[in-house]
């Protein structure tokens, strides 16, 4: 059985706001029975203010999907709905302590009924932007459509640059097989074949190492030139990263372009997070530009 | 009320006399069964008994045909690997849709060398069509693995006459059979099965040992090679003290084999009919008609497994579901699917299989608490409302990606 937290637990044996709220202005619908989780989130906006007066879940779904769904609308009952759109995923598995790595998309799906309802209330049609294949990489939870991905956009060809692109396969190794098995797939539709000792593709623009410590305007440039250097791979997927400050060893950046809001995108934050460490030798924290507005308000900043 | 087990289809207790029938063997006889001294000189007639042991549950004609192995997958893969090793021009396998990993695993692998699979498909019911399954006989084929009896639903298939129609294809025939041996009464020796894999953690012997039964004159290739253990049909020095046990066991699950198929039957008979009974929108799945005595799977429509799992466990009952949640797949159970079960309903199958360790008031325990387990998630179902599924559930929540 899964390693649940005494968090998950409480929501999933004690749920809060289950059931749909009555005059309900906003519902969203997500999910996929097939995968065996989906959820319909229903809202009561106050026209005025925009506030969330009342939140309300159905969900068909494992101990982690309802626990999710839980805590969401804990989380977002009195918050307008621009704050709301600022709830990601990672804030839903943070409410609950965590949750196991394959069990991250419960949190995705309670985030994106919250974007459904809300497109819902503002009469927009909301997309679904994303989608989830077998988890492969367990150590860093990627998935199959991700290194697909990955694989097609960069022209991967070994298992070493899969990892050096979406860190798969960095930790424990065992899931090696399939990635392979990944590769000889998508090499194949290119009409190439799987050679396990080619050479690596030129990983994301090597940068000398640099000696910590650094002074504050070295480690904003240095940090500015290994974005620029994982810029390519982010436009690849049409999106774009900007960096907009650094506090201490904290960069706080923006994602933009359909990294924007994307699944990913706190994935890929966890990933220039990792690149940045890697090139400065020291601990550097990367932080969505929007968390700094609510250090502002808590005065820490 | 201390906790009920009902998932000996997943693992069962070791039988307190199989732990005793061990003991000896880790501290007296450790000796190297192959060492002349006083250590071992007991060893090789502990082997010697429960290999008969076990020829005895399973009714086979000697018992050199007895090859023990580490588990059930280890057996599973000898048998695939031997009989295509053996017969290198033949590339087909016939095997069905709803095997247990161990073998589909092992066939797709197998796939990818240029091997074709074919593998057949069940009805509603979870059966076989043997008039299909004839069509696919031929001399292109290594070998049939088909399932005694089915891990999920317990539906039983008909091996001795599939092996017998194998054989009159010149086809070798191998059965899985973990789930069903010790279950069901089987005299191997009068069918034409060429061989047989058995586990020993399925009928109260500890895990990590396993039998190949090897029809005496198959053709055979080990897996593992490398010493003279097994008649060299398996090498790697014997887990003796499992061995022991797994004979003991095999002794007693033959004397229990009536009560299995009386008493644990109508316990499990029971849960089924209250359970059905009490609880609207749900239904047993695979064969009612031809299944193991020990299992049922019933599939609780529009609530999720792992939840009626984690309600079941604070109530201190095990149990197991076919859901894709409990394992980390996208998908639920592959048998679920092949039986083309709704999804609504897939993902919400609960498995209990007993054993002879369970009794009638564990029954009527679980029949107390689960209709208020099934209740509690359906009110948090987007597809129940009040006291019935919504009109055309399918359509009234249709969320976005499905």
């Amino acid at each position: 059985m899964w390693d649940y937290s005494d968090k998950v637990k409480e929501h999933f044996f004690n749920p809060k706001n289950a059931g749909a709220v009555v005059d309900a202005n906003a519902t969203g619908e997500v999910g996929s029975i097939s995968c065996g989780d989906a959820l319909r989130l229903t809202l009561k906006v106050d026209d005025d203010s925009e506030v969330i007066l009342e939140a309300g879940f159905q969900t068909f779904g494992c101990g982690s999907a309802i626990a999710s769904s839980s805590v969401l609308t804990e989380i977002i009952k009195g918050m307008t709905l621009d704050e709301a759109m600022k709830v990601t995923n990672q804030d839903i598995a943070d409410h609950l302590e965590g949750l196991p790595p394959e069990k991250m998309h419960c949190s995705v799906m309670g985030r994106e009924a919250l974007h459904a309802a809300i497109a819902d209330y503002r009469g927009e049609e909301w997309k679904d932007d994303h989608e989830e294949g077998a988890l492969i990489c367990k150590c860093f939870a990627i998935d199959a459509v991700m290194i697909e991905e990955m694989v097609w956009a960069n022209k991967l060809r070994t298992v070493e640059d899969v990892t050096n692109f979406t860190k798969a396969g960095g930790g424990c190794a065992s899931c090696h097989e399939d990635i392979e098995a990944i590769l000889e797939k998508v090499l194949a539709e290119k009409g190439e074949t799987f050679d396990p000792t080619a050479a690596p593709v030129e990983a994301p623009a090597k940068i000398a190492a640099v000696k910590a410590p650094l002074t504050n305007l070295q480690r904003i440039k240095k940090i500015e030139e290994v974005l620029e250097s994982l810029r390519p791979a982010l436009m690849a997927d049409g999106g774009d990263v900007e960096l907009v400050e650094v506090i201490g060893n904290t960069a706080y950046v923006n994602m933009t372009g359909a990294c924007n809001g994307c699944q990913m995108a706190a994935m890929t934050i966890a990933g220039i997070q990792q690149r940045l460490m890697e090139v400065m030798g020291e601990f550097i924290k990367v932080v969505p530009a929007t968390e700094m507005a609510k250090l502002v308000n808590i005065g820490v900043a | 009320m201390s906790d009920i087990y009902l998932d000996n289809n997943a693992t069962t207790k070791v039988d307190p006399v199989v732990v005793d029938a061990m003991i000896p063997y880790f501290l007296e006889q450790y000796g190297n069964p192959s060492s002349i001294h006083k250590f071992a000189d007991g060893v090789a007639r502990g082997l010697k008994h429960a290999r008969q042991q076990v020829q005895a549950l399973i009714g086979c004609e000697h018992d050199s045909e007895i090859i023990f192995t580490s588990c059930g997958t280890e057996s599973n893969s000898t048998a695939l690997l031997s009989a295509i090793k053996a017969q290198p021009n033949k590339k087909e396998i016939i095997t069905t849709t709803v095997e247990h990993p161990a073998i589909l695993s092992l066939c797709e692998y197998l796939e990818k060398d240029g091997y074709t699979i074919h593998r057949m498909p069940v009805d509603k019911a979870g059966r076989l069509n043997l008039e299909s399954y004839k069509k696919l006989l031929s001399d292109q084929v290594a070998i049939v693995s088909v399932m005694w009896a089915n891990n999920e639903t317990g539906t039983i298939f008909p091996v001795a006459e599939m092996a017998e129609m194998a054989n009159a294809a010149g086809v070798m025939f191998h059965t899985d059979a973990v789930q069903a041996v010790g279950k069901i009464p089987m005299m191997l020796q009068d069918t034409k099965i060429d061989m047989l894999s058995l586990s020993g953690h399925k009928l109260h012997a500890p895990k990590g040992i396993g039998v190949l039964y090897l029809r005496r004159g198959t053709r055979y290739r080990p897996l593992l090679r490398g010493g003279h253990q097994e008649r060299g049909r398996r090498a790697g020095t014997e887990n003796s003290a499992s061995i022991v046990g797994l004979g003991k066991a095999c002794e007693l699950a033959l004397e229990f084999i009536e009560y299995e198929n009386t008493k644990v039957k109508a316990m499990r008979d029971r849960l089924e009919r209250g359970i059905t009974e009490q609880i609207p929108h749900c239904f047993v799945t695979g064969d009612m008609y031809n299944r193991l005595p020990n299992t049922t799977d019933i599939a609780f429509e529009y609530i999720e497994g792992e939840s009626i799992l984690m309600l079941l466990n604070k109530a201190g009952i095990a149990a197991s579901s076919g859901s894709a949640c409990t394992s980390g797949s996208l998908e639920p159970s592959h048998v679920m699917r092949a039986m083309d079960i709704p999804y609504t309903a897939a993902h919400g199958t609960i498995r209990f299989s007993f054993s002879r360790y369970n009794t009638m008031s564990e029954v009527d325990e679980v029949l107390k608490v689960m209709p208020g387990i099934v209740a509690t998630l359906r009110k948090l179902s987007p597809y129940w409302d009040g006291n019935g599924p919504v009109a055309d559930p399918e359509k009234a929540f249709a969320p976005t990606y499905a």
